[in-house]
């Protein structure tokens, strides 16, 4: 104890006046000279020189061709290797879906009557929560069945079904061998970092050139893309077992097979869960935007309808993922807060309800599929359409809006975004990376300034300068923004139980809504363009702002607002001066996803027609350029880590001082 | 004499770059100061003991003086940097994985200061899980945990999960499945320190009363002095890795070896701890008075008598001879020291 508080007292230096600002001051100097010097410097330091692009492309392709064409032990290329696997799929993907919607006409046997699939989701979220979660998913399902979109919807749920499964094995194996050998675990974490902050579409071309595309490619990018995050949440949670815990199987005389299956898996099983949780939302979210390789179902609907500029139709689609989304995340949800307690010795209904009242929901939905055809399917000419009510609101806003609208878009524009696009594109490439280098140095030593102008350096000499510049324009505003808002609302909802419990309701349905939809409502209200991109990027990317606010204000510790409070602060005074300085690392970390999901977005927005790098990743997904499209995404995942990187070493430095860590 | 169940010889655990490296660079034996100057953590340094049959050993020291290394290296939880430890005559340290494996199946039992249950299993199947992984069948197994939960007195509660209990019902779990397998040896990490104080009395009461009927060699780990008066044959005082001293309570009390195990025991109420024989005067030979008192009876249960009475009370042993006598003063310094009434 002692020992510890000297060496943290010899480790003070003394503090002279404006300490506290030189160092910023000396990150942000040879920025703002480089800046402010652009005029004087020569060429090659301003634009990265056409001769000086490294042809990262040019070496991805070849790799890329390589693997396509040339046999490995001369025997199949790496391609019929992929193309094989992908083969595999296609039976799980005909099973499921033949059982929910399609049937199995070679056998004579029918699909699941809708009838039996409501009442089976009603079961297991009455089995998983309560009645009410059991109300929700019923509801869900039949609200699919009655207003039409009973196809689409258990095709995109098919492909959940069988994608979340492999993708949450996979991942799931992953991080165990991560835990288990430290020389994989250096491996796969860093190559984590980097798939996880790929946009969507970087996904999707290497899957079309090995591949090809369809439904079945659709599915496996749906696969690959849900792996990251459940290898990462298996890391944690098995690193976050109890070492205890550990020993104490080992001290039973356990095995290592036993200690990992029976002791360390199980004690870990909600982190693990929250992982199927993730997993299967970002299954939905990449099976709507694997409709650009040729998906089916409600994604693919949304896709055809939104490039037709049939706004109303794409918001009915819109509302179904949007619902099939929150029942989704809500059953995974409750299955990870699930709770084991004890039954009493009681009879077969009282122990097993659930599976009594699905054997029940079987028998009475076989039974009514066979008095009437209805609840086997529900005929198409009863379907109920939302379509011309979305389209009379769409008309609604458009008329009434129009003046306003144009007005905010213009503004917007003329005195917002064009300035902040031209003072981005006239920064040097050589400030940007004095400027990242600087701030990594000053915040991590050598290695992560290393590390981080790297990254840059890698997005300058692809080629992709300008290009990179328009899309850290667009996010940088969107982030203020973001900002602006995001984080009065989270202080105003901190401020008592109740709103913060109804703005993290809203935050959490939110962020289960898959990227793609956000379109929708900009696309109404700005049509298609830098505003409208801007605008899908800010409602997408305020939610964790929000979120960390909250969650860093409520977590100071009592004890200092109650010191607070005793010292006689105001409310105002207890904000700013006690609550605030001490949620501020996690306020940073906020900042720090909503910049991720920023740069997601701001890909996806490629959709309205922005002129930034993911315009390019659009193309290169067109021309199935998988080595274009393969760079470009590490230019945008190199985006993201170098803010990542900067800002974890900041906040945990500050955390550190502050004693929260 | 009988062979001792655990010994330790020359135990060294060192944190850092390369310790065992480090211990050879500087002859097995660095000085606290070398292991510090040169980065290295120490855990457990240069520690001989034996633990004989039936004995209660209790290492006692504050938290980071190396006590709950120095157990999990006797268990080989973890691996030691240096020196040997005996179990019953054979060297574990050189045991294979799964010869390693098989003592903890059937000679040793441990209990953990946070309980270390399985959440995801009730207490049946937590108390059966070390049978369970040793390939014993259900039947068999589920037998032997309802014959031990009933034995720490959870009978009734076979069926629910560890989040249901109580933290002193939690940590009877833990001491049940720790006995499951009828391990010969038992080792207890602060077992009832995340315990209330009322909780903590009755669970070391409930620990004497097991222990009275199962008579394991154990070794009990706390930071409490009190605790280990309480239950301890012996107590070795642990500081920066080190054993300061090992002996009885009243060894420890009377002589301490170094100045912090005499700052240790300073507070410790001395009535309850010190035996008549241990601040008697010696006595010539001779009859000795109907009302003596016995030469082991603590201080505390014959202080009236004695403080009470006009002249030193006589001292017998068990066959009733005089061995010597106790007299007021001496009792008075004994307790309470002896410039404060001179």
């Amino acid at each position: 104890m002692s020992a510890a508080i000297l060496t943290r007292a010899t480790e003070m230096e003394p503090q002279k006046p404006l300490a506290s600002l030189t160092k910023p001051l000396l990150v942000v100097l040879p920025f703002i000279i480089l800046l402010l010097a652009a005029s004087l410097l020569p060429g090659w330091a301003v634009r990265v020189p056409a001769g000086w692009t490294v042809p990262f492309v040019d070496w991805a392709n070849t790799l890329i061709e390589h693997m396509r064409d040339d046999a490995i032990f001369g025997l199949f290329s790496f391609r019929d290797l992929t193309r094989a696997i992908a083969e595999l799929i296609t039976w799980p993907l005909a099973f499921v879906e033949g059982l929910l919607v399609s049937g199995f006409p070679k056998i004579g046997l029918a699909a699941m009557p809708w009838v039996m699939t409501a009442g089976l989701s009603g079961v297991l979220g009455w089995y998983l929560k309560d009645w009410r979660l059991g109300l929700l998913s019923a509801g869900c399902v039949a609200y699919m069945a009655i207003f039409g979109k009973w196809e689409l919807s258990m095709i995109t749920l098919s492909v959940v079904l069988v994608a979340a499964p492999i993708a949450g094995l996979i991942g799931f194996l992953i991080g165990i061998l991560a835990v288990k050998k430290p020389w994989f675990e250096a491996l796969v974490v860093p190559l984590l970092n980097v798939l996880q902050s790929l946009p969507h579409f970087s996904y999707l071309i290497p899957i079309a050139v090995f591949i090809g595309v369809g439904h079945k490619a659709g599915t496996i990018a749906t696969v690959i893309f849900a792996i990251p995050p459940m290898a990462r949440l298996t890391i944690l949670g098995l690193k976050g077992v109890a070492e205890e815990v550990r020993e104490a199987g080992k001290m039973a005389g356990c095995t290592r097979f036993q200690t990992l299956w029976m002791v360390e898996i199980p004690s870990a099983r909600q982190p693990l869960l929250v992982g199927v949780n993730q997993v299967i939302m970002q299954c939905l979210a990449m099976v709507v935007i694997a409709s650009f390789v040729g998906a089916r179902g409600l994604g693919h609907d949304l896709l055809f309808r939104l490039q037709a500029l049939k706004i109303g139709q794409a918001l009915e689609s819109g509302v179904a993922i949007v619902l099939m989304a929150i029942t989704l995340d809500q059953l995974s949800r409750a299955a990870a807060h699930k709770e084991p307690s004890h039954v009493a010795d009681a009879t077969l209904l009282q122990r097993f309800p659930f599976l009594v009242a699905s054997v029940l929901v079987v028998m009475a939905s076989l039974l009514l599929a066979a008095i009437t055809p209805y609840a086997q399917a529900w005929p198409s000419e009863l379907a109920l359409s939302t379509a011309p009510l979305w389209d009379a609101l769409v008309d609604w806003v458009t008329v009434t809006f129009y003046d306003p609208l144009q007005y905010v878009r213009n503004a917007m524009l003329l005195y917002v975004l064009i300035p902040v696009r031209d003072l981005f594109q006239s920064i040097p490439w050589t400030a940007m990376v004095a400027l990242v280098a600087a701030a990594g140095w000053s915040l991590g030593g050598l290695r992560l300034a290393l590390t981080v102008s790297g990254f840059v350096l890698f997005i300058a000499f692809a080629g992709y300068w300008e290009r990179s510049l328009i899309t850290a324009y667009m996010v940088t505003v969107a982030v203020l923004i973001c900002i602006l808002v995001g984080l009065p609302i989270g202080i105003w909802a901190s401020r008592s139980e109740r709103r913060t419990a109804i703005v993290k309701l809203l935050c959490d349905t939110f962020q289960t809504f898959p990227s793609f939809i956000y379109l929708i409502p900009v696309i109404m209200l700005f049509k298609v363009g830098d505003v409208a991109a801007i605008s899908a990027i800010i409602i997408y990317a305020m939610i964790p702002i929000v979120r960390y606010t909250i969650f860093g204000l409520r977590n100071v510790p009592s004890e200092i607002v109650e010191a607070g409070i005793t010292s006689g602060c105001t409310r105002r005074q207890l904000l700013w001066n006690i609550r605030m300085p001490l949620a501020f690392p996690e306020i940073m970390l906020g900042i720090n996803q909503t910049i991720m999901f920023a740069l997601f977005m701001v890909i996806i927005a490629a959709f309205i027609g922005t002129k930034d790098i993911g315009q390019e990743i659009f193309r290169a997904l067109t021309f199935n350029d998988a080595g274009k499209g393969l760079v470009l995404g590490l230019c945008v995942a190199f985006m993201g880590l170098t803010a990542d990187q900067l800002i974890t070493a900041w906040a945990a430095r500050r955390k550190q001082r502050l004693g929260l860590s | 004499m009988t062979e001792a169940k655990i010994a330790c010889r020359n135990l060294w655990k060192l944190y850092g770059a390369d310790p065992a490296g480090f211990l050879k660079r500087h002859a097995g034996n660095p000085s606290i100061e070398t292991i510090r100057a040169e980065g290295y953590v120490p855990a457990v340094r240069n520690v001989s003991f034996e633990v004989m049959p039936g004995e209660i050993l209790v290492v006692m020291g504050l938290s980071g003086s190396g006590k709950s290394t120095l157990l999990r290296c006797l268990a080989r939880l973890v691996e030691p940097t240096s020196g040997e430890v005996m179990f019953e005559g054979r060297d574990i340290l050189a045991a294979s994985e799964r010869e390693l494996i098989e003592i903890r199946r059937h000679k040793m039992g441990m209990v953990f200061q946070h309980f270390a249950l399985l959440p995801h299993r009730t207490v049946l199947d937590n108390v059966a899980f070390p049978l369970q992984v040793r390939g014993t069948d259900r039947q068999k197994r589920e037998a032997r945990a309802r014959e031990v939960i009933e034995l720490v007195g959870l009978k009734g509660r076979e069926a629910y999960y560890p989040r249901e209990l109580s933290g002193g019902q939690q940590q009877r779990v833990g001491i049940a499945r720790s006995l499951a397998v009828g391990p010969d040896v038992w080792f207890l990490d602060e077992p009832f320190s995340a315990l209330d104080p009322l909780i903590r009395r009755e669970m070391q009461d409930e620990f004497l009363r097991l222990q009275k009927m199962l008579n394991k060699t154990i070794v009990f780990i706390t930071h409490d002095f009190d605790e280990a008066i309480r239950v301890a044959d012996r107590i070795a005082i642990m500081k920066d890795g080190v054993v300061e001293q090992l002996g009885t309570a009243e060894e420890l009390v009377t002589s301490p070896a170094t100045p912090y195990v005499a700052e240790f025991t300073r507070n410790v109420s001395h009535d309850r701890l010190l035996s008549v024989g241990a601040v008697m005067a010696p006595a010539a030979a001779r009859k000795p008075d109907a009302a003596a008192v016995q030469v082991e009876a603590l201080l505390a249960s014959v202080a009236r008598q004695v403080l009470s009475s006009e002249r030193p009370v006589d001292v017998v042993d068990d066959g009733g001879a005089l061995v010597g006598t106790l007299s007021r003063d001496s009792l008075l310094d004994a307790l309470y020291g002896k410039e404060q009434h001179a």
